[in-house]
């Protein structure tokens, strides 16, 4: 066992646990942060994505060990200060982006990550991007089309509703 | 201006606030105080004789809590098959045992053979990896065709060969369709590969079993479409709990597409494993495990033949399907090649005569059932297909001559299903050539020449037949189920509304839609009224989600169960107002006496019902909550017309979708954004099949295709943006909303298009090339190019 301290959600936290634990369990069991999904066992669905110093990554991929002392960012600590959806969590309602909502939380992870380095990007630059985040019901259209919003350009010529 | 309230309007999803901050409640997100962890040793042969199990040195390992096997199970009931298919001469299927824990055999890879329960689920694991098998490993049937040769191996030793059934509809007509095929002037013959699929909701499968010894009641959390289909099926097939005695919650549930109705091994086992160790017991499926375990999709093989007259009418159509089990019947497998698919066969066209036979065949490998679509995409796509080719062959334009063939009539009945009731074909392929641009294509062709890509165009239709009901006769058809469905609305006191629905919502959007409904009858705001699914202590005895029937059925009995609430609700209006209940109006939440100026709140009347001092109680009772179950007296008949352009790419072989557009009469709509949503998830399936998917088992019955690194789901960059259209509504003329179902729309609607244009794209390069399998892979296209 080795005592873990990390900062999550802007919260310091301190947890014993064993050298092995996955930070998908540590945030999804210890801390119980349940937003942050596993849809597999091969990195490659994406529904577990999130902010360690500001890098999206996989949780699944980390030991929690390897996060000591980093900032860890959740879905669970996207939302405004006033507890209202940002604007990439407002995007995917306002669009659509989202229909059994699992694999939606490594979305809006990824998503930010993306604008944060790409703030206008192009269709095919978001599509490029998602590579790692698979959605299973939305067909990707209102993802795109919600980050594609979220980024300040204009979806109105967009195809449908 | 759009609506931005009731019926037709694109409401924004109140569900999507939680799941975009974290805060769903997802089946794995719940733990319970206490709860042990259970891994399942699983075989790793697709077929073997199981000599011995021995978990002694398993037993002994830390954390263990109980080691389980067949043997466990004795006195248990298997896992059932909800629908008995009759064969062509009037026996039954067969319908082998299906155990929770294998007994004897194994009979697939992945298939239960020991569960270890644990204190943690590390510790569950390393001592499932402990347990010692003998297992004889037995030649494995895994082709469909080989598997129903004489002497092949047989997946169950207690019946005499691999045939389930064979089946055929309609059987009368078989004569008359041979001798319609034999007179035709033209025969269009296909063959053709509809392949294996996984569901791969993005949530895995998970179960938590838990049992309370106070009162002797076992409480199953899991990931369930339809939860009082799994209280039935296990309470009273498999465990033996009465109703009364066991509680089914599916909370939110992270997508089903069909692979989450079925009632599966893992739940009866946490449900029995938890009163047996009198602790809850945990399971969560591994992405491994769902590819092993999960009931997959498709997996047809046919040949088509369609008959013309000299004038290109369609005469005949006659189909030969092996549709593959797998080892067991899944709980709806049998339906999904028969009823779920032949009677779909006529397609958009009035073709007097078809014969369509299946043999479903036990094999070697995981059990099929039910996926987006089940049996629709499969009768969509070889009917499709084979008039493209038929087009090709006979030089006619394929639209002209779908357009030709259509229904143009309604009501409408073919000679395979029961009555289409709506529909306008002509206009909705009116729609698709404008939405589509089709007069545009030759000069996008030229564009994409002039880039050394062939560009292809594909167009086929679909209906769908939605709602599967009625109970009577599907009953007749061999249904072990009513498919009806209910609903209760509870007014409370100060007018809020709770509707408890048999529906259960995994990505539909109920807690938005349904509202949207009972606002529009009553004429108060949406946030009045909250939704209540998923748990079979709280909802009214419902059939649950799938084959698109949400709101066609489940709505239906909301709507009247609605009606009943306003009824009353004129009752006590009346008498609070001392006017006759013929005069009441309910308007804008306002009950007022017609020609006065007298009216009171929907609060006030819902207020007296409940604190019933100025109120009619010799004459009703107070109160203001109504149940109403809906059995429809008809499918209801969704269709559409989609396009697709493809770019091949001649040196690779490789296809992008360039254009994809639908058109689809889903009747009414309540919601559109959802609508919409819903057919661009289709689509984003249908393309996956048509390009990407492929389930694949080596000769021995390995998995070879068992991870999303060997399993091509779609990603974002395999799609394009979609046109859809839902304007061409002709409503539905049996429900009370006029509504249709859109559900499984796109994934039945899609493959054929994509594929129709990549033959459309080789064969503009000169390639003679008439069907290639799906997926449309570059390796295959590749080699049907340079074949």
């Amino acid at each position: 066992m080795v005592d873990v301290t990390m900062k999550v959600n802007g919260k310091t936290v301190t947890k014993s646990v064993k050298g092995n634990m996955l930070m998908t369990e540590f945030l999804r069991e210890e801390l119980r942060l349940t937003g942050t999904h596993v849809g597999c066992d091969t990195s490659q669905c994406g529904a577990c994505v999130i902010h360690v110093n500001g890098n999206a990554v996989k949780a699944c991929t980390m030991f929690a060990g390897e996060c000591a002392g980093a900032e860890v960012t959740t879905i669970e600590g996207m939302a405004n200060k006033d507890g209202s959806l940002n604007v990439i969590q407002q995007a995917f309602q306002d669009h659509h982006g989202l229909q059994c909502g699992f694999c939606t939380p490594g979305m809006v992870m990824s998503a930010s990550a993306l604008l944060k380095e790409n703030p206008k990007p192009s269709e095919a630059e978001i599509r490029h991007y998602l590579e790692g985040n698979i959605c299973r019901c939305t067909g990707y259209h209102n993802i795109v089309k919600a980050i594609l919003a979220a980024s300040g350009q204009d979806v109105s010529a967009i195809a449908a509703e | 201006m759009p609506k931005d309230h009731g019926i037709g309007a694109s409401q924004k999803r109140r569900e999507d606030v939680r799941f975009l901050t974290g805060a769903g409640q997802y089946t794995d997100d719940i733990n319970v105080h206490g709860q042990a962890y259970v891994c399942f040793l699983r075989s790793d042969v697709a077929h073997g004789r199981i000599n011995k199990v021995d978990t002694a040195e398993a037993e002994a390992m830390p954390g263990v809590v109980r080691i389980f096997t067949g043997a466990d199970f004795e006195g248990v009931g298997g896992l059932p098959c909800g629908w008995q298919v009759t064969d062509r001469f009037g026996q039954p299927m067969k319908e082998p045992a299906h155990p929770v824990l294998a007994r004897g055999k194994v009979r697939h890879v992945g298939d239960p053979i020991a569960a270890v329960v644990a204190d943690s689920l590390e510790e569950a694991r390393n001592a499932a990896e402990a347990i010692v098998l003998d297992i004889e490993e037995l030649p494995a049937a895994v082709n469909m065709k080989a598997a129903l040769e004489a002497g092949a191996p047989r997946v169950h030793d207690d019946l005499s060969d691999n045939l389930c059934y064979d089946w055929g509809f309609v059987e009368d007509n078989r004569d008359a369709v041979d001798a319609a095929i034999k007179a035709a002037a033209h025969v269009t013959t296909l063959e053709l590969v509809n392949q294996r699929l996984v569901a791969n909701p993005m949530e895995p499968r998970v179960a938590v079993g838990d049992f309370n010894r106070a009162t002797g009641d076992s409480t199953l959390y899991t990931t369930s479409q339809n939860p009082h289909v799994i209280r039935l099926l296990m309470g009273a097939f498999v465990l033996g709990i009465p109703e009364h005695k066991l509680r089914v919650v599916a909370p939110d549930v992270g997508g089903g597409f069909g692979s989450k109705i079925f009632h599966y091994a893992e739940e009866a086992f946490c449900t029995f494993a938890a009163k047996a160790i009198n602790r809850p017991v945990k399971w969560t499926s591994s992405r491994a495990e769902a590819f092993l375990s999960d009931a997959q999709g498709r997996d047809h093989v046919t040949k088509i033949e369609l008959a013309l007259d000299k004038d290109n009418n369609f005469t005949a159509i006659r189909t030969s399907t092996l549709a593959n089990m797998g080892a067991y019947l899944s709980t709806f497998a049998s339906s999904v090649p028969t009823w779920l698919h032949g009677t779909l066969m006529a397609g958009n066209y009035k073709t007097p005569l078809i014969y369509v036979n299946v043999k479903a065949v036990f094999t070697n490998t995981v059990p099929v059932d039910a996926y987006r679509g089940a049996g629709r995409p499969e009768a969509t796509f070889q009917l499709e297909r084979v008039i493209d080719k038929a087009a090709r062959e006979l030089g006619v334009d394929p639209i002209a001559l779908r357009r030709q063939n259509f229904i143009t009539q309604f009501p409408y009945a073919t000679p395979v299903a029961v009555e289409y009731d709506t529909g306008n074909y002509v206009a909705t392929m009116d729609r698709l050539e404008e939405i589509a641009d089709l007069s545009g294509f030759a000069a996008r062709r030229k564009a994409s020449e002039a880039k050394g890509m062939l560009r292809g165009l594909g167009v086929n239709c679909y209906i769908e037949a939605c709602g599967i009901a009625p109970s009577n006769l599907v009953g007749q058809l061999g249904a072990r189920a009513g498919l009806y469905d209910a609903a209760t609305v509870r007014v409370n006191a100060t007018g809020s509304i709770s509707v408890m629905v048999g529906a259960h919502s995994h990505g539909q959007g109920h807690e938005t839609v349904f509202p949207q409904v009972i606002a529009e009858m009553l004429g108060i705001d949406e946030s009045m009224v909250e939704i209540v699914h998923g748990d079979s202590s709280k909802i009214p005895f419902g059939m649950g989600t799938y084959g698109s029937r949400s709101l066609a059925v489940c709505g239906s009995a909301m709507v009247r169960a609605t009606e009943k609430i306003i009824n009353k609700s004129k009752k006590i209006a009346a008498h609070m107002m001392e006017a006759a209940e013929a005069d009441i109006e309910l308007k804008d939440g306002k009950f007022s006496v017609a020609g006065t100026d007298k009216s009171v709140a929907w609060g006030d009347v819902t207020l007296a019902a409940y604190v019933p001092h100025n109120y009619p109680l010799e004459d009703i009772e107070p109160g203001l909550e109504e149940t109403a179950f809906y059995d429809p007296s008809n499918f209801t008949y969704p269709s559409g017309a989609y396009a697709c352009e493809v770019e091949v790419d001649p040196g690779t072989g490789k296809v992008t979708i360039e254009k994809f557009a639908a058109v689809d009469d889903f009747g009414n709509v309540v919601n559109p954004m959802i609508v919409e949503g819903q057919v661009h998830g289709g689509i984003g399936q249908g393309i996956g099949q048509a390009l990407l998917e492929n389930c694949v088992y080596d000769e021995n019955g390995q998995l070879l295709s068992a991870s999303f690194m060997d399993y091509a789901m779609p990603r974002a960059s395999d799609v394009p943006f979609y046109q859809v259209d839902h304007s061409c509504a002709t409503p539905c003329t049996h429900n009370p909303l006029g509504v249709k179902g859109c559900g499984e729309a796109g994934a039945i609607g899609s493959p054929p298009s994509v594929v129709n244009a990549v033959i459309d794209a080789l064969q503009s390069g000169g390639h003679n090339v008439t069907h290639i399998d799906m997926p449309v892979s570059p390796h295959r296209v590749w080699q049907a190019m340079n074949g």
